[in-house]
Parts: C-alpha cells; sequence; structure tokens
C-alpha cells in the first residue's frame, strides 16, 4: 500500500515548551491507526498540525500521490483535499437540525456562490438518510443537534466526517464520556470506515484500542516512543514506565 | 417531537416552509395601503405629510436593520460600522438630487440674459450655489458624474460594496474577529464622518447635502404626494429586501453562515472557505444599506457628516439586539419599535417626569432609557422581542442553561436560539 500520509521531522514549541519534538509517522491508504499517549503527549497537536490549525516551527508534512505539502495550505483547503477532523470534544452546530448538519458536511462545492445556490437533490437526500441510519440516528433527523446526548452528538459528528467522505480520517478521542454500548458501536464505524479510507484515532482507553484491533504508535512527549500491533507496544518496557505503569 | 419523522420531506414550496415571510409580506401591504389611504397626498388626510415621511424613513431603518442582523445575527459579525455605508448611499443619491435641480435653478436664471449661456457658465453657476457655503465655486472630482442619474444610482450600489469588499477582504483575510473587529468597523466609520466634515472633503463639510427633499423637475408636485410615493418606494425595497434576506438564510448558505457565526473554526475542518463567506455577507449588506440610505435621505432632507457618526451605527446594533437578533422579523420589529419610540421622546412629545427636585426631560434621557433597556434585554431576555412570538407560539428548546451554542463571542447563546 502506498503512504497516503506522512509526517517528518515536525517539531512545534508553545512559549518555549516543546509540545511536539521531531516527530515522525507515516499512514498508508486505507489503514486504520491508533495514536495513545498519557495526556499532554502532544496527540492534540499533532492533529491541529496535519490539519494547519497549528503551523509547525520545522518539519515537513506530505500528502498523497504527488506529495503535497499541507504545510502551505489553509484549513479549508485541507479540508477539501481529503482530510477530515473529529474534535475532542463534540463539535456539532447544535442550532441547526441533525439533517442540516449532514447536509453540510456532503462532499459539494465549498465556494460561497455554489452553496447560494446549492439545491438539495434526491440523492442527496437519501445520502443524508443513509448516514443518519448508519450512525443511529434516523429518529433524529430534524432534532436540533443540541438536544442530542453526549454520544449521539459524537456520532453525528462521525456522521458529517463521512458525509465528507475524506480519504484521511483524524478522529480524537471519540469514546470519551461514552457507555460501554456506545462505545461498541463507535468501534464498528470507524473499522468500517477505515475499510474505504485511512482512519488516525487518539484514545486514551486501552481497551477500546484492543478492540480496534490495528496498528499502534504510542506518543510520548511529543514524539514516537513505539510503534507496532498492541500486544508489541504494551509489552515494550519505556511504554509501560511512561503510560501504563501510572 | 419531529422523533418519529423517518424520512426528509419533500421539500413545500419556500411560502410554505416559511410562513413568517408571507405574513411580514402581507402586513407590509396592509400597512403602506392603510398610511397611503390615510395620507394627505393620496387619502383622507388624517397622517400629516411629516408623519408619513417619519413612517417612510422608518422602513429604510428597517431595512438597514434587516442588512445588520444578516452580518451580525446570522454571521456573527458585529459590524459596527453599517451605517456607513448608509450614509454613503445617501450622499450618492443626495449629490444627483442636488446638483439637478440646482442646475434647473441655475439655467432658469440664466435664460433671462440676452446671450444664451455656454455649458461653462452653467456648470460655474452650479458650483458656486453649491459650493459658495464652503468657499469654493469649482466642481471637486468626486462631483464627475453627478449629473447622471444612472451613474448616481450605480454608486449607491456599488461604492458601499467595493468599500466594504475592501475593508472586509483586509480585515477577514487577517483574520480579525469579534470585539478587534467590531472596533475596525468603528474606526472605518469614525474615519469616513471626519474626513467629510472637512471642507475641502468636496462635499460640503458638516454642511452636508441639503434640499433633498425636492426632487428636481417636480416642483409642482406637493411633497404630500412625494412623501407617499417614497413610502411606497421604501415598503418595496424593503419586502423586496426581506424576501432576498429569507432566501439566503434558509437554503445550505444560510447553514453555513449561522454555523460560522457560532463556530467558525469548525467550518473551516468541514472545507468551507470562512473568509469568504463573510466577504459575501459583508459586503451585500453593505450594499443592502446603501440602497436603504439612497430611499432614506431624500425623505429626510438634508445629510450631513453626523448622521455617520460612530454612534449611529452603535444603535443600529442595539435595534437589532432590542429586535432579537438571528431572526429577520426580530431586526425589523426592533428597528420600527425603537427608532419609532426615539421619534416620539427626542421629538418633545413625551410629558416630563418631576421626581422632587430632579425634572427627567425625555429629550436628554431617553438615550439613558435606551441604554437601560439594551442592558436589560441582552441580560434577561436575549431573545428580545422576537422572542414574544416563541412564548406565543411555545416553542419548545433545549435546556442547557442557557450556555452558548458554540465557542465564537458571536455564537448564539441557547437562550437567543429558537426550536
Ligand atoms: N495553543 C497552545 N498553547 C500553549 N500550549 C499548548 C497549546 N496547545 C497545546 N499545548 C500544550 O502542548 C501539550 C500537548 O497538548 P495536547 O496536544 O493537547 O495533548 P494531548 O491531546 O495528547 O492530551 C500540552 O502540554 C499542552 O498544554
Ligand atoms: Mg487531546
Amino acid at each position: 500500500m502506498s503512504t497516503l500520509l506522512e509526517v517528518s521531522g515536525v517539531s512545534v514549541s508553545f512559549d518555549g515548551f516543546k509540545a511536539i519534538n521531531n516527530l515522525s509517522f507515516q499512514i498508508a491508504e486505507r489503514e486504520l491507526r491508533a495514536v495513545i499517549g498519557p495526556n499532554g503527549a502532544g496527540k492534540t497537536t499533532f492533529m491541529d498540525i496535519i490539519t494547519g490549525k497549528t503551523r509547525p516551527d520545522e518539519g515537513r508534512v506530505t500528502y498523497g500521490e504527488r506529495a503535497l505539502s499541507l504545510l502551505s495550505m489553509s484549513e479549508s483547503r485541507i479540508a477539501q483535499a481529503g482530510i477530515g477532523r473529529k474534535f475532542q470534544r463534540p463539535t456539532v452546530f447544535e442550532d441547526q437540525s441533525v439533517a442540516d448538519n449532514l447536509m453540510m458536511a456532503l462532499k459539494k462545492d465549498r465556494g460561497p456562490f455554489a452553496v447560494l445556490f446549492f439545491k438539495p437533490s434526491a440523492a442527496d437526500r437519501t445520502r443524508v438518510e443513509e448516514l443518519a441510519a448508519e450512525i443511529g440516528l434516523s429518529g433524529a433527523l430534524h432534532r436540533k443537534a443540541g438536544e442530542l446526548s453526549h454520544g449521539q452528538k459524537q456520532w453525528l459528528e462521525i456522521g458529517m466526517l463521512l458525509a465528507q467522505e475524506p480519504r484521511l480520517l483524524l478522529v480524537d478521542e471519540p469514546a470519551a464520556g461514552m457507555t460501554p454500548a456506545e462505545r461498541e458501536h463507535t468501534t464498528d464505524l470507524l473499522r468500517e470506515a477505515a475499510k474505504t479510507r485511512a482512519v488516525v484515532v487518539v484514545e486514551h482507553d486501552m481497551e477500546f484500542v484492543r478492540r480496534l484491533d490495528c496498528k499502534v504508535t504510542v506518543l510520548h512527549e511529543g514524539s514516537v516512543l513505539a510503534e507496532g500491533s498492541i500486544d508489541h507496544v504494551t509489552q515494550n518496557e519505556k511504554v509501560i514506565e511512561v503510560y501504563l505503569g501510572r | 417531537m419531529a422523533d418519529t419523522t423517518l424520512a426528509t420531506p419533500v421539500r413545500r414550496p419556500f411560502a410554505l416552509r416559511y410562513p413568517s415571510v408571507m405574513i411580514f409580506l402581507a402586513v407590509l401591504a396592509l400597512f403602506t395601503l392603510g398610511v397611503t389611504v390615510l395620507s394627505e397626498g393620496f387619502g383622507i388626510g388624517v397622517i400629516s405629510t411629516s408623519f408619513v415621511k417619519t413612517l417612510g424613513k422608518t422602513l429604510c431603518l428597517c431595512l438597514v436593520a434587516l442588512a445588520m442582523d444578516l452580518v451580525w445575527g446570522y454571521c456573527g459579525i458585529l459590524s459596527l460600522g453599517h451605517m456607513a455605508f448608509f450614509g454613503i448611499g445617501g450622499y450618492a443619491i443626495g449629490m444627483w438630487l442636488m446638483y439637478a435641480r440646482t442646475e434647473m435653478i441655475v439655467v432658469e436664471s440664466l435664460a433671462a440674459a440676452d446671450l444664451p449661456p455656454t455649458a461653462q457658465e452653467i456648470s460655474d453657476g452650479i458650483a458656486t450655489q453649491i459650493f459658495g457655503v464652503v468657499g469654493a465655486s469649482e466642481f471637486p472630482p468626486i462631483w464627475a458624474f453627478a449629473h447622471s442619474l444612472p451613474l448616481q444610482l450605480a454608486a449607491v450600489v456599488l461604492v458601499p460594496g467595493l468599500l466594504a469588499l475592501v475593508f472586509g477582504w483586509l480585515a477577514f483575510r487577517s483574520r480579525v474577529t469579534g470585539v478587534y473587529l467590531s472596533i475596525l468597523t468603528q474606526a472605518m466609520t469614525l474615519a469616513l464622518s471626519l474626513y467629510l466634515f472637512q471642507n475641502d472633503s468636496g462635499l460640503r463639510g458638516n454642511n452636508g447635502l441639503s434640499g433633498l427633499q425636492n426632487l428636481p423637475g417636480l416642483d409642482d408636485t406637493p411633497q404630500a404626494i412625494v412623501s407617499v410615493w417614497f413610502l411606497w418606494a421604501s415598503a418595496f425595497a424593503l419586502g423586496a429586501g426581506y424576501l432576498l434576506c429569507a432566501w439566503l438564510v434558509s437554503g445550505k448558505f444560510g447553514s453555513v453562515i449561522r454555523a460560522i457565526r457560532d463556530d467558525e473554526a469548525r467550518v473551516r475542518f468541514l472545507g468551507y472557505p470562512v473568509e469568504g463567506f463573510k466577504l459575501v455577507v459583508f459586503t451585500l449588506t453593505a450594499v443592502i444599506a446603501g440602497i436603504a440610505g439612497a430611499l432614506y435621505y431624500p425623505q429626510a432632507g438634508i445629510i450631513n457628516p453626523a448622521e455617520i457618526a460612530p454612534i449611529a451605527s452603535i444603535y443600529l446594533a442595539v435595534w437589532v439586539a432590542i429586535g432579537g437578533r438571528g431572526r429577520l422579523y426580530g431586526a425589523v420589529i426592533g428597528a420600527a419599535f425603537v427608532s419609532l419610540l426615539s421619534t416620539w421622546f427626542t421629538g418633545g412629545q413625551a410629558p416630563d417626569i418631576v421626581i422632587g427636585s430632579l425634572r427627567i426631560q425625555w429629550v436628554d434621557w431617553w438615550t439613558v432609557l435606551l441604554g437601560l433597556s439594551f442592558v436589560a434585554v441582552t441580560l434577561f431576555a436575549p431573545k428580545g422581542i422576537g422572542g414574544l412570538v416563541d412564548l406565543l407560539a411555545d416553542r419548545r428548546s433545549p435546556n442547557r442553561h442557557g450556555a452558548a451554542l458554540g465557542p465564537e463571542p458571536g455564537a448564539l447563546r441557547e437562550k437567543e436560539a429558537d426550536q
């Protein structure tokens, strides 16, 4: 499989504090990857860099078969290039209905004038319904997103990401605050999504990662501590010391 | 609850999906008809011509409030400079009105001479008439198109539009948001008004433009008639503006700009060019404001730089807040209610209140009352007057104790959002 995203030698510091330190990372097309690490390890910052929210002090981030550099692109251009992101805190548009949230995310021309004259076709509406079914929100299509439970908001956000049809999906702590049953559903959604695209899941919870059953990257103090299967990394002494030992 | 609706319903016609638009247009039509019937010019003369003008002007203020609601209530950009665009629209039309009427007077007076006047003599005559007050007798370059109604009408739209485009492009591109953007827009309107106050700005300094109520070539038509014409034009513009705004906010464009208001960063990660959307909304609303101003000032009769003072734009935001931001009829109700009340209080009609040795004269105290109402509305009734509609309709809202619906400073608070 060819490399979809390559991060090499990236560092970023906030007021002298090195949040990311010479980090390198690669992910292939249609790969599912879990990124774990203690709080403050730099997981969210790592996603910020890929999605253009934070500019690194040094290093390269390239994407796609033409090895496009993401560092000079705006957040919206990066998203249009096919990188979708789910935030740690569920961020959906609470004042709008589930259907509107999904419709906004559907992969369409994003320019202001195209949006102004956009009329949803029957196919678009069917797609929104399919997505709602996939994330278990068929019955809530016309409810305001603000009325949903925490777990439902997380799914809606995942649904919006799927609607974007990204080639690379970055998911930050999707299972935070979910009930065990909701967690299971989320695992299924992510595994399903990874069949057609690359997915990076940042997660705290070891059990959740184990269920994802994929290659794991352990971050610590802004760089990669270990990488491999879940059993491989959990047996790594450094990992046990800094993370599992706590 | 809509829990049971499984499929997305087939899209019904626009009018049915947005009954408030139809209600608004019907009320506006009835109002216009009513005023016409009661007017001196076309009806039984119960309403004085000056009050017809006040009502016509109020409709223009409602139109600019709509623009404000679109840019602030829907898109979350608290612009405190939209009255500058309103003023520019007024100046643009005022230049033609003043030029064309002065031209007629000058031609008439020169016709008595033995030799037919040359074009230069006519031009000099007009210039002396218009610029005598600022001690000039030549046309500044800014008046190059003042002879032409179509060109000045184009200026009503193009000058506010271009100014907003350039200003917005610079501000949004550098990601200036929130209170910094508000301050920047205040600076813009302040700079513009200070510039216009100068005698050599070419727009008659603090004298401004006057006599705008007199339409060139219609000297024989009484103001009683002209005032009703302008009422009709203002009502038409407000109706058209309302339809346009309702269309803009109803579809996906409306979704995206409301999303920008509540959580701008998230919209970027969905791939929408946020700056582009803001620029479109900012520019379009500036154009609407310019048109509203072009209809307002012929009814007011006079425009001067004080009209563009920063406080005017702040009042505009207050109207929209009191009416209820984020809903179109709220903006209209707020502008109509507060501006008419303000006319009443500052017109000396409101009786003074005497408390001991303190004598409350509303001409002075009205601003204090307005300020207090604004604070009260912001704190206790963020939905504004428009919220009463929700009370009547008994709409259910999700209750998360009034938290903001997004991280942006302009995000709608839950207390403001309707069901
Ligand atoms: N914008 C910022 N300014 C200053 N420090 C930051 C900023 N963003 C993150 N950090 C710091 O960088 C470190 C990594 O944060 P983060 O990436 O959020 O960790 P994680 O998601 O792994 O818990 C933390 O110590 C955090 O305090
Ligand atoms: Mg984090």
